[in-house]
C-alpha cells in the first residue's frame, strides 16, 4: 500500500464543505456571524430566534405572490423582528441608518 | 442578464445594506465586541465541518462498543470527540440497515447538527426538499441520486429544537480492516444527512 493521501476532490475527499459554499454572498455570512455574536452575548436565546424564523419561513410559503427563495433574507426578517421585540433595536432606526448607507457616493470605501 | 436575475441582484443588495445597518447599530451599541463576527464566520466556515461527524461514523463502524453508546445516547458518545456547542444538543443517530433507510429533515426551518455537520447545504433549506421529503421520499431521494429498493422502508425524521438527527450509513464492502481515519474519508455529509450512501472505495488496494 502507498502512503495514504487524502484526496481534494471526489467521493473519497474529506467532506469539508462537499464543495459547496456555505454563504452565497458575503452580506449572509455577515448576518450568519452577528446573529451568532448577539447570542453569545446574551441578547436572546437561540429558540426565541427560531420562533421568529420558522415564522417568517412560513410567512414566505403562504404568500401566494411570494418571489425567488432566499433563506438568508428570512433570517434577516427573524432577527429584525427578534431584535425589535428585545427594543435592541427598533425598525424605524433600522430604515434610516440603511438609507444613510444608501446615500452614501458610489464607489465608497467600505472600511 | 434577464429582468429575474436584475430584481434578484437588487433584493440581494438590498438586503446586504440592510444586514451592514444592522451590524453598524449592535456594534455601537457595544452587543457585538469588535471582530466576533469575522471569528464566528471563520470558525464556522473552516473550523466546523461535516469532517467532525464523518470522524463519529467511522469509529461507530470501526469499534462496535463506541456504535452502542452512539445509539444509545448520540450527543455523550459525540462529546468523547470534543464536538459541541450550538444545535448539538439532543442528538439522536439513527443507523441505517439492509431494511432500513433513513433521512433527515427540518420541516420549519433548518434544524441541523452544526457540531458534526457545519453549517446545513442550501437544498436542505429549501422550501422544497423540506416539504416534498416527507411526502414522497423515495421520489426525492431517487432525483438526488439515491435509488431506495422497494423492500426497504424509508423512514424520515424532523429534527426540532428538541432534537437533531444524524445518520449513521451502512459501512460500505470492502473496507475490512481500515482505521478510523481511512473510514472518515468515505463518509460524506449527504450520507450523514441520508440523501446519499457512503462513498465506496475507489478501487485501491485491489491490485
Amino acid at each position: 500500500m502507498t502512503e495514504t493521501r487524502l484526496d481534494e476532490t471526489g467521493p473519497a475527499a474529506p467532506p469539508r464543505q462537499n464543495g459547496e459554499l456555505v454563504f452565497a454572498a458575503p452580506w449572509e455570512s455577515r448576518l450568519f456571524g452577528l446573529t451568532m455574536a448577539l447570542l453569545q452575548a446574551g441578547a436572546f436565546e437561540w429558540e426565541e430566534f427560531r420562533t421568529q424564523l420558522i415564522a417568517a419561513i412560513g410567512e414566505w410559503e403562504r404568500q401566494p405572490d411570494h418571489g425567488a427563495w432566499r433563506y438568508y433574507e428570512r433570517w434577516q426578517v427573524a432577527l429584525e423582528r427578534l431584535l425589535a421585540a428585545k427594543d435592541l433595536c427598533q425598525p424605524s432606526e433600522l430604515s434610516r441608518r440603511t438609507e444613510a448607507l444608501a446615500a452614501r457616493p458610489a464607489g465608497h470605501d467600505h472600511r | 442578464m434577464s429582468t429575474h436575475d436584475h430584481d434578484h441582484d437588487d433584493a440581494d443588495a438590498a438586503f446586504a445594506l440592510r444586514t451592514e445597518a444592522l451590524e453598524a447599530l449592535m456594534t455601537e451599541r457595544g452587543l457585538v465586541p469588535p471582530g466576533a463576527i469575522e471569528a464566528i464566520v471563520r470558525h464556522y466556515e473552516q473550523d466546523v465541518g461535516p469532517m467532525n461527524g464523518a470522524r463519529v461514523v467511522a469509529r461507530a463502524w470501526a469499534d462496535p462498543a463506541y456504535r452502542t453508546r452512539l445509539l444509545a445516547d448520540a450527543t455523550q458518545a459525540i462529546a468523547e470527540f470534543g464536538f459541541a456547542g450550538p444545535q448539538g444538543e439532543h442528538m439522536v443517530a439513527v443507523e441505517n440497515g439492509p431494511r432500513v433507510h433513513n433521512v433527515v429533515v427540518c420541516t420549519l426551518c433548518s434544524c441541523y447538527p452544526w457540531p458534526v455537520l457545519g453549517l446545513p447545504p442550501s437544498w436542505y433549506k429549501d422550501p422544497a426538499y423540506r416539504s416534498r421529503i416527507v411526502r414522497e421520499p423515495r421520489r426525492v431521494l431517487a432525483e438526488m441520486g439515491l435509488t431506495i429498493a422497494e423492500d426497504v422502508e424509508v423512514r424520515v425524521w424532523d429534527s426540532s429544537a428538541e432534537i437533531r438527527y444524524l445518520v449513521l450509513p451502512e459501512r460500505p464492502g470492502g473496507t475490512d480492516g481500515w482505521d478510523e481515519t481511512r473510514l472518515a474519508t468515505l463518509v460524506t455529509r449527504d450520507a450523514m444527512i441520508g440523501v446519499a450512501r457512503a462513498a465506496t472505495p475507489a478501487g485501491e488496494d485491489r491490485d
